[in-house]
């Protein structure tokens, strides 16, 4: 018994160190938002004074970064992209998972070759095409590449897929019901866990992506999404008067990612687990 | 491949027997389409296809051999002054782009082959009809035809969209940088400005033997050094602290799951660069280990190659483990007890059971994801460019630095020197790594040999 308590008490005492190392960069993060002395560098953690200006500074409207405007477009860009990449993967893990074709299995073959090539490889490509059709520095831009890369991203959502039991499909097509009827009545309704997981993803890509986004809109700053913002701040002459101001804005965009994930938390776990017990 | 070619041999041997099989108006369909289906009252289809023969036609004849004829060419007349003999000064005279030129051609291409599959729709709906005629049912009116994509046809409607987004988006693009490799499209050879023309394999024999072969066979070391040490550290820590959390008298196992899974939804610019201060010369860190005394100088732990090297596959983890840890949970909860039971009546301790039982059932089920990871971590742009934008530089290396992946060196091939054709041979040699490593781990696990694999 008494064996059992130490280790107990070793193990709480590891988990809280652990636990301590990796929330420790977020709690510097939110301190440093509130920081009222220095720069980029402080030898200490604990600030010695709290002020709100940085927080300020952001909604002050600031002609180089405008973050509320920055906002709303990567508010935009995530709902519309959300929405329509949720119904392409899903539907592509749909078809590919329970209706039989003759092309059926070589698609799956061609898009598992084609998620090994590097994305930068075709980044460059792609911003010439929507150059051709003058589509560059849009939202829509933006919009369209995130969407279209998201047919890709089947694997996980087909793996779901594929443990719904088939009889369920069967029994209804005696029942004459068309195949278009047993994917939106009886598939989708039962599949709200693989659903909810997919939309996450979607709706957080938006928010973390930094390099794509930048490459697209090139110096148009009005059309900044948060991340290529925030990341512009960080730049060589601007990193050390404004990197309180950077981390600031990190909190704001932070908040509701969180909220959303802890929200969402248990789908989370159920979409990324399906998708590795089936691979 | 030879399969590709059984099957277009197989249809062409088709489409010669129905044709000597045919009546006039069916075989008039061959050279027009639609007509069959004209001729037997589906308007609608039969226009349709006859309005995308004309409209393939007219696009061949305004644009689409011009533009195949300007891919085997690349451009023939460069930018340069020329004398205008109006105005008696020089001008500047626009040439060829090579790089529209090739973008044009690819897509005129993409279209023919798109063509032929139209081409070949309307072969096997003839085919159909003939086959309903002969047994005397009734042609299906547009209605029918609607009704069935709901239907038989299902997965056309719902792939029609995903499909048309991955072509535009991912195939194009993809073919349009492969044909770059092939090029000597590089800082010297910049379009408009100048030409640049078809070189064959001469980049491939640059990066694997010539003047890249320096940069390159470091950087492929470390790329694999740095996937393999950043996918084991990962899985191994992340499966102990799973285990750690989910240990019996835990209390508490919700609040330090979510307190671990936090760390997910933090975007990695934000948490990544911030990790990046904390370990610079005057951050923190330093500052703290130079006040309790225990170093003098700083500790270049982004600034030295080595040490570089190693904080980067430590700071991974930080990411990595967490992932894991959520992963390994969830088989967890689902693994059959009766082996461990059986272990424990026979004597066996803890770290036994562990080594023997537990860990061989978690890498079973994890393997798939476990290949996911290392192919990620093989192209993981982030973790490198965002902590030491692959530096610090190595002056032997081109345009490379001591932590650069083959990823963050061709981001810097294609984003700081403007050479193309190099990084697109980077690119694809980066792709036949994923792929190779993932074909030979994929069929040598047993999960691939027990489950259906592929699906």
């Amino acid at each position: 018994m008494k064996k059992g308590t130490i280790s107990n008490f070793l193990s709480h005492g590891l988990l809280i160190f652990l636990a301590a190392i990796w929330v420790f960069p977020i709690i510097w993060i939110v301190l440093t938002s509130f920081r009222g002395e220095g720069g980029m560098f402080v030898p200490y953690i604990i600030p010695k004074e709290y002020t709100l200006d940085h927080y300020r500074y952001l909604f002050n409207g600031n002609s180089n970064f405008p973050f509320v405007k920055w906002f709303i477009n990567t508010f935009i860009v995530s709902v519309i992209t959300c929405i329509l990449s949720t119904f392409l993967t899903v539907s592509m893990a749909y078809v590919l998972s329970r209706l039989q074709f003759k092309m059926r299995k070589p698609m799956m073959k061609v898009s598992l070759v084609l998620t090994m090539f590097p994305a930068f490889m075709s980044m460059i490509a792609v911003y010439y095409l929507l150059k051709a059709v003058n589509l560059t520095q849009s939202l829509f831009a933006l919009i369209l590449v995130y969407s279209a890369g998201a047919a890709l991203n089947f694997f996980i959502a087909k793996g779901f897929f594929d443990t719904i039991p088939r009889t369920l499909d069967e029994s209804a097509m005696i029942d004459g019901a068309s195949k278009a009827e047993i994917f939106t009545k009886i598939t989708l309704p039962l599949s709200k866990p693989i659903i909810v997981y997919t939309a996450l993803m979607a709706f957080m890509a938006p928010w973390m992506d930094f390099i794509f986004a930048k490459v697209i809109m090139g110096d148009n700053v009005e059309k900044y999404t948060i991340a290529i913002g925030l990341f512009s701040m960080m730049t060589r002459e601007n990193a050390d008067h404004l990197y309180m101001a950077f981390t600031a804005g990190c909190v704001l965009i932070a908040i509701p990612i969180t909220l959303l994930f802890i929200y969402l938390q248990k789908y989370y776990v159920e979409g990324i687990t399906s998708g590795s017990v089936k691979g | 491949m030879s399969e590709i070619v059984t099957t277009i041999s197989s249809s062409l041997k088709q489409y010669s027997t129905f044709f000597k099989e045919g009546s006039a108006i069916r075989n008039l369909s061959f050279f027009i389409m639609g007509a069959l289906h004209l001729s037997k009252g589906q308007i609608v289809k039969g226009s349709l296809f006859l309005s995308a023969e004309i409209g393939f036609i007219l696009f061949m004849i305004l644009q689409g051999f011009s533009a195949i004829g300007g891919l085997l060419t690349l451009g023939t007349v460069q930018q340069g002054w020329v004398m205008d003999q109006e105005l008696g000064i020089e001008v500047l005279a626009k040439g060829d782009n090579s790089m529209l030129m090739l973008i044009y051609g690819i897509m005129a291409i993409t279209l023919c082959i798109l063509f032929m599959c139209v081409y070949h729709a309307h072969f096997k709906s003839m085919k159909y009809i003939s086959e309903l005629e002969k047994k005397g049912m009734a042609i299906p009116k547009f209605k029918d035809d609607v009704k069935s994509l709901l239907d038989d046809k299902f997965h056309i409607t719902l792939l029609s969209i995903p499909v048309i987004g991955v072509i535009v988006f991912t195939v194009v693009p993809l073919i349009y940088m492969i044909s770059i490799a092939f090029t000597s499209f590089d800082h010297n050879h910049l379009p408009p400005k100048n030409l640049f023309d078809w070189v064959g394999f001469a980049n491939f024999s640059n990066v694997l033997t010539g003047r890249m072969a320096g940069t390159f066979f470091p950087l492929l070391g470390w790329t694999l050094t740095w996937a393999f040490m950043a996918t084991a550290t990962s899985f191994i820590f992340g499966v102990l602290l799973a285990l750690l959390i989910n240990k019996k008298g835990i209390k508490g196992k919700a609040v330090f799951r979510t307190l671990f899974v936090l760390t997910m939804a933090v975007p990695q610019f934000v948490s990544l660069l911030i990790m990046r201060n904390l370990l610079h010369a005057s951050g923190p860190v330093n500052v703290f280990l130079e006040e309790i005394g225990l170093i003098s100088a700083p500790i270049p732990f982004l600034t030295d190659g080595l040490i570089a090297k190693l904080s980067v596959i430590t700071i991974n983890m930080w990411i990595g483990i967490p992932v894991t840890m959520l992963v390994a949970t969830g088989i967890l909860m689902n693994l059959p007890s009766d082996q461990i039971e059986a272990a424990k009546i026979d004597g066996a301790n803890g770290l036994q059971i562990l080594k023997s039982i537990t860990f061989p059932q978690i890498l079973f089920v994890m393997t798939p994801s476990l290949i996911q990871q290392f192919v990620g971590n093989i192209n993981n742009f982030n973790v490198i460019y965002l902590l030491t934008e692959g530096g610090p530089v190595n002056s032997n290396y081109y345009s490379a630095g001591e932590t650069d992946l083959l990823v963050t060196w061709l981001y810097k091939l294609t984003i700081e020197t403007a050479d193309y054709n190099i990084a697109s041979v980077i690119g694809i040699i980066t792709f036949v790594l994923s792929a190779v490593f993932s074909l030979l781990i994929y069929t040598r696990s047993n999960s691939f040999k027990k489950e259906d694999g592929l699906g």
